[in-house]
């Protein structure tokens, strides 16, 4: 039982990481249509970004964490700027064939900075926070990494639901030539999306680091993790991709501690085939809205 | 005031992905404070001549290879519709293109894309006061509303945008007949209490002209008749073909056809 709960725990906070990197990658896909294959680059970078603050700059925690996050923000604003926009108005398959480059490039350069190792942080939280509960503990890593993550999803809700540029940008993923007529940058909500996506994504990998450790493959390869979890949530759905998550991460936690380690990669793949058979838009996927 | 007129569009050519010319030499020129009615039927060109206008025509490969479009003075021709929009141009377009899935007053909000950060709660008061259908669907999605809710909907969006030229597309499309009479009684309110010109693309020329002050006939992408409402009204080819009010018998037969075509080319 205590097993049970405690595989419980790993799998919920895992996916909840999960849920939060494909929510940046939803985010991508719904204002640009564009499937973004370099998201687990992005995640990478986020933890090394953080990995390098901390260890090298020795800054402190908050700072360091801050800091990455708004790299992590200036990196997806710039990859925007540089490689996306001068491919706006050409036919899709080439802007997903560029984020396909992109991800060699970004893994290249990754690996030219850091190398293949795998780091692990110092114990960066004081063991004494963790939680033990009837045998169970949960360590401070999962506390603070789901609160993180809560805050986040209460902030971009409030941002998406009340602000401007959150309605903006809602409008664009909604009807793209209808927020044209009404003069919003189109332009730059994409750069926005691309911006807000990898600092989801950067804050999951900084979590993802502290737990697993730091290694380009590991994380970049949670990129292609993304896919049954999107594709599990529905494509266009923000709620669905963090439930998405939870599931994925659930299933890798039960196989992986039930069954063999060695599935625990194999098997969300085989849920993704087995739920695009029964329901091909997702779980969640948006119901068309028809024409009255 | 000022007598130039707002806007004027000089003899333009428009080509669609390079090859196909849609345009052919379209002049107009829209007086400040005026509606501007551009009569025709389907395939015309319409859309294209608003489209020129208000930049729309980049995103669907098309361009103005020839002739000017000056607004105020400037020449806006193939700017981008960030902005145009920002000029105080807004466009909306045909067949109501709600924002689906964002409520009434968020689609409202996004009207306000060209003067983000500004105040915007008393420009929702004034669109609820010409809209009050709307009042009480404000926090329901778009994509539930019918056709009459929507078209106030688009058009209420366009004008929190404060536009000084507003591009209507055939606004009574598919709408029943008393939701139509509704909606051209507020464009015109629109016109008189904001000051606000308008062009408005319409196929029903018989309620277009009632509010318009001049109105231009378009075919085949050129225009081919121009005048004040009082004029086109009494029209005889006017009559036959868009007032639906044929002073030769049936309208619709293939010689009378022949016979406006005739005459057609002496305009
Ligand atoms: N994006 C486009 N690409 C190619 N041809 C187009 C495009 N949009 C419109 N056309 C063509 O231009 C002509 C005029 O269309 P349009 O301006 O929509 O006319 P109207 O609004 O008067 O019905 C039509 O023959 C139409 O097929
Ligand atoms: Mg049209």
């Amino acid at each position: 039982m205590e097993f049970f709960v405690q595989i419980l725990i790993n799998g919920l906070n895992i996916g909840f990481l999960y849920g939060l990197a494909a929510m940046g990658f939803v985010m991508i896909f719904k204002s640009s249509s564009v499937l973004n294959f370099a998201h687990g680059e992005l995640l990478a970078f986020g933890a090394f970004f953080f990995l390098t603050l901390v260890s090298a700059a020795k800054l402190p925690l908050p700072v360091a964490f801050m800091g990455a996050l708004a790299l992590c923000f200036a990196l997806g604003f710039v990859v925007e700027r540089i490689f996306l926009r001068p491919l706006i108005g050409e036919p899709l398959i080439y802007v997903i064939m560029l984020t396909v480059g992109l991800a060699s490039i970004f893994k290249g350069l990754m690996l030219l900075v850091w190398g293949g190792n795998l780091y692990m942080f110092p114990p960066i939280l004081p063991a004494k926070l963790s939680i033990t509960f009837a045998g169970i503990t949960i360590p401070p890593v999962y506390l603070l990494s789901t609160s993180i993550g809560i805050l986040f999803l209460i902030f971009f809700g409030l941002f998406f639901k009340y602000s401007s540029q959150g309605i903006y940008m809602r409008s664009v993923a909604d009807n793209q030539s209808a927020a044209l007529s009404l003069g919003v940058h189109v332009r730059r909500v994409f750069a926005l999306s691309w911006a807000i996506a990898a600092l989801v994504a950067g804050m999951s990998g900084i979590v993802l680091g502290i737990i697993n450790g730091v290694n380009v493959h590991d994380l970049s390869s949670i990129g292609l993790k993304v896919f049954p979890v999107v594709i599990l949530g529905g494509l266009d759905s923000i709620g669905g991709a963090i439930l998405g998550g939870v599931i994925i991460g659930l299933l890798e936690s039960f196989t992986g501690g039930y069954l063999s380690a060695s599935l625990k990669d194999v098997v969300p793949y085989m849920a993704l085939i087995v739920i695009l058979i029964i329901r091909p838009y997702g779980l969640f996927g948006l119901v068309e809205i028809e024409r009255v | 005031m000022n007598d130039k007129p707002l806007l004027q569009v000089n003899n333009i050519s428009v080509v669609y992905a390079d090859v196909i010319q849609v345009l052919k030499g379209v002049s107009l020129a829209v007086k400040r404070h005026q509606i501007v009615s551009l009569l025709g039927s389907n395939g015309a060109g319409k859309t294209t001549s608003l489209k020129a206008i208000s930049g729309l025509l980049k995103p669907e490969n098309g361009k103005v290879t020839e002739g000017t479009i000056l607004y105020n003075g400037d020449n806006i021709q193939n700017k981008a519709p960030e902005d145009i929009t920002r000029k105080g141009i807004i466009q909306v377009l045909e067949g109501r293109q709600p924002f689906k899935y964002l409520t009434i007053e968020e689609n409202l909000r996004v009207g306000t894309a060209t003067r983000w950060g500004k105040p915007y709660r008393e420009d929702l008061d004034m669109i609820y006061e010409y809209f009050p259908a709307l009042v009480p669907r404000r926090k329901s999605m778009a994509g539930y509303c019918s056709g009459g809710e929507l078209q106030m909907l688009v058009m209420g969006r366009a004008l929190m945008a404060h536009p000084d030229l507003l591009l209507l597309d055939e606004p009574s499309l598919g709408l029943a007949p008393l939701v139509v009479k509704e909606i051209f009684k507020i464009i015109k309110q629109i016109n008189e209490e904001q000051g606000t010109t308008i062009i408005l693309v319409e196929q029903n020329a018989n309620m277009a002209l009632q509010i318009a002050h001049f109105g231009y006939v378009m075919e085949n992408g050129k225009i081919v008749m121009e005048g004040e409402s009082k004029e086109l009204k009494e029209n005889p080819d006017v009559k036959d073909f868009y007032l639906g009010m044929g002073t030769r018998g049936d309208t619709n037969s293939y010689r009378d056809v022949k016979a406006y075509k005739r005459r057609k080319r002496w305009l």
